[in-house]
């Protein structure tokens, strides 16, 4: 045990390539995940505000990934990405195309799983939205419409910025998502191949798990707790001035 | 004559079965202040928001200046609006708000500044045009929201209960100063409110509302002077007029055209005394019916009492008890 006290863990982190590509992962992964998830929940938001027909059942289906856990979620996609029998392939064979190893091939498979993410996360971060556009008073845009305002101006300058005080809390959490749910690996890649989709929470797993190796889990957490809270303070450092809390 | 700058024929919105403008008509020469009065559910603001665009009529014709606009879209309409919520957006400057129809309109930075300028002093807004709207009073946001009319440079606005979130004493200053405003841009305003006392005050002409119909319009002297319905009669006023039933007929007499008396008029007997300062409500009982005094001065007058009241025959107002229309005079109940 008195490795877990030795400096020399920390200095592996700086040598361990397979950090480096598991860091890298990690990066892209909430990169593309967290924003590409909230502008949809944006868009779904003010689709599923208007006064349609039917915009109950319609709510429930951009809810229900939220409600699943990740371990479900995670087994139906994997339905969705089999080679084989999966969902995905055979739609493309129908089209006439050939089939993709959406889970075995080295390129695709982190984007295969960014795309099962933000499918589950974009419908909980909406509910935040919709309940934020509905604090907003109609007059506001009554007084848009009646200064001939665009669609898109009433956007940007109404419902955006009115929407900040949500972004900020959507957006902390949705990158500690990123951080922090690593459920699906076990199910989909288990990081392969060959590390190419592993992230850092399922690293520190497989270090102390798998390779019993303790004492570089417990450096690589430290790592994890240092990035955590470095992205938590940029966020509110730089977000908290741009918002306006009513 | 001048034409008319606003017409409204026919106008009818209704929610099912439930009507809440039924068939109203009334018209607005340029420059002209009309208030529409009336108690909640009366229908006055859904009439503001189908003359503004933001709600649609289910039958008849909107006509700003010749043109029908039914089909137009709100901004496009040529008019300004000023809400009972005031509608500022929270997270801009008092000058973004300002600007906000401006910048969306495209009009040019020279002449935005220039206009700005031009409102921001009309209003008296200077010191503040860099605050946001949550560190105003409701005074100034009041002002703003005008500042926001006067840029835009519309000769028609629209104004929803502009005052009714503001305390007693502001209200009075702004009846003033909006009327004042409205003289010095010759705007047309249509003024929604539900306080006879800013639609006697400001307006040129009055429309009461009831349950979706015009009850009467006419100048807000002859709303005091003639009211054509006992609805009209109860709503202008304060204390509202008094409705005293004499067999098929109900005789209005405001409270300010009644008088005490040592001997004859009416025998009636004395239930509450309400001193207010400058003058006293004297609440009295006539057989079923309650009759209030509004008389100069403090007055103690114990319950109970017996006194006489008179008025002369000239303040009183006659209405059929059945078909609730006005009756020009016959015989004042005075002398029978």
């Amino acid at each position: 045990m008195s490795d877990s006290l030795h400096l020399d863990n920390y200095r592996y982190l700086l040598e361990d390539e397979v950090l480096l590509q598991v860091l890298s992962n990690s990066f892209w992964y909430a990169a593309i995940t967290v924003p590409v998830s909230i502008a949809l929940a944006i868009a779904m938001a003010l689709w599923v505000n208007t006064k349609l027909r039917g915009v109950g059942l319609l709510r429930l289906a951009y809810f229900t990934p939220t409600v699943l856990p990740m371990i479900s979620v995670a087994n139906i996609w994997l339905f969705f990405y089999s080679t084989e029998i999966g969902l995905l392939n055979n739609i493309l064979g129908y089209f006439g195309a050939d089939a993709v190893n959406w889970l075995g091939d080295p390129d695709i498979s982190l984007y295969s799983l960014m795309a099962m993410t933000i499918w589950k996360e974009a419908g909980f971060f909406m509910i935040f939205y919709l309940a934020a556009l509905q604090t907003i008073s109609p007059d506001l845009y009554h007084a848009a419409a009646l200064e001939n305002a665009s669609r898109w101006t009433i956007f940007k300058r109404i419902t955006f910025p009115l929407l900040m005080p949500t972004t900020l809390f959507v957006l902390v959490n949705a990158i500690l998502n990123a951080f922090k749910l690593v459920d699906h690996l076990f199910i989909l890649t288990k990081g392969g191949p060959n590390n190419s989709s592993n992230l850092l929470l399922y690293y520190i797993f497989e270090n102390a798990f798998s390779f019993f190796d303790t004492a570089y889990a417990s450096a690589l957490t430290v790592l994890l707790l240092i990035i955590l809270v470095f992205l938590a303070l940029l966020q509110f450092g730089v977000l908290e001035k741009r918002v306006h809390y009513r | 004559m001048m034409s008319d700058f606003l017409s409204v024929s026919n106008l009818s919105r209704s929610y099912g079965e439930f009507h809440a403008v039924n068939d109203i008509s009334f018209s607005a020469k340029q420059g002209e202040f009309i208030a529409l009065l009336g108690p909640s559910g009366c229908g006055k603001s859904t009439t503001l928001k189908m003359i503004a665009g933001l709600e649609l009529p289910t039958a008849g014709k909107i006509e700003i200046n010749g043109s029908d606009v039914v089909n137009t879209p709100p901004g496009k309409r040529n008019l300004s609006m000023v809400f009972q919520s005031y509608a500022l957006f929270p997270h801009m400057s008092v000058k973004e708000n300002i600007l906000f129809g401006l910048k969306a309109r495209k009009v040019q930075k020279q002449e935005r500044n220039k206009r700005l300028n031009e409102a921001v002093e009309m209003v008296d807004l200077g010191p503040h045009i860099n605050k946001k709207p949550g560190q105003l009073s409701g005074g100034q946001c009041q002002r703003v929201a005008l500042a926001r009319t006067i840029v835009s440079n519309a000769p028609l606005c629209l104004m929803d209960e502009p005052l009714s979130n503001l305390d007693t004493k502001l209200r009075a200053e702004m009846r003033s100063e909006i009327r004042s405003l409205q003289r010095k841009l010759g705007l047309t305003v249509v003024y929604v409110t539900h306080d006879q006392i800013e639609a006697m005050s400001m307006a040129d002409s009055i429309i009461l509302l009831n349950e979706g119909r015009i009850e009467q319009a006419s100048t807000p002297e002859a709303f005091y002077e003639h009211p054509e319905t006992p609805f009209v009669a109860k709503f202008i006023g304060h204390p509202p007029m008094n409705l005293i039933a004499f067999d098929d007929l109900l005789v209005g007499v405001r409270p300010e055209h009644i008088g005490l008396v040592e001997q004859g008029g009416l025998a009636v007997s004395v239930v509450e005394c309400d001193y207010q300062g400058s003058e006293t409500i004297l609440t009295t009982s006539f057989k079923e019916s309650t009759i209030r005094l509004s008389l100069a001065g403090k007055r103690v007058l114990a319950p109970g009492a017996a006194v006489n009241i008179q008025w002369v025959p000239e303040n009183e107002h006659h209405f059929s008890s059945s078909s609730g229309q006005r009756i020009e005079r016959t015989n004042s109940v005075m002398n029978s």
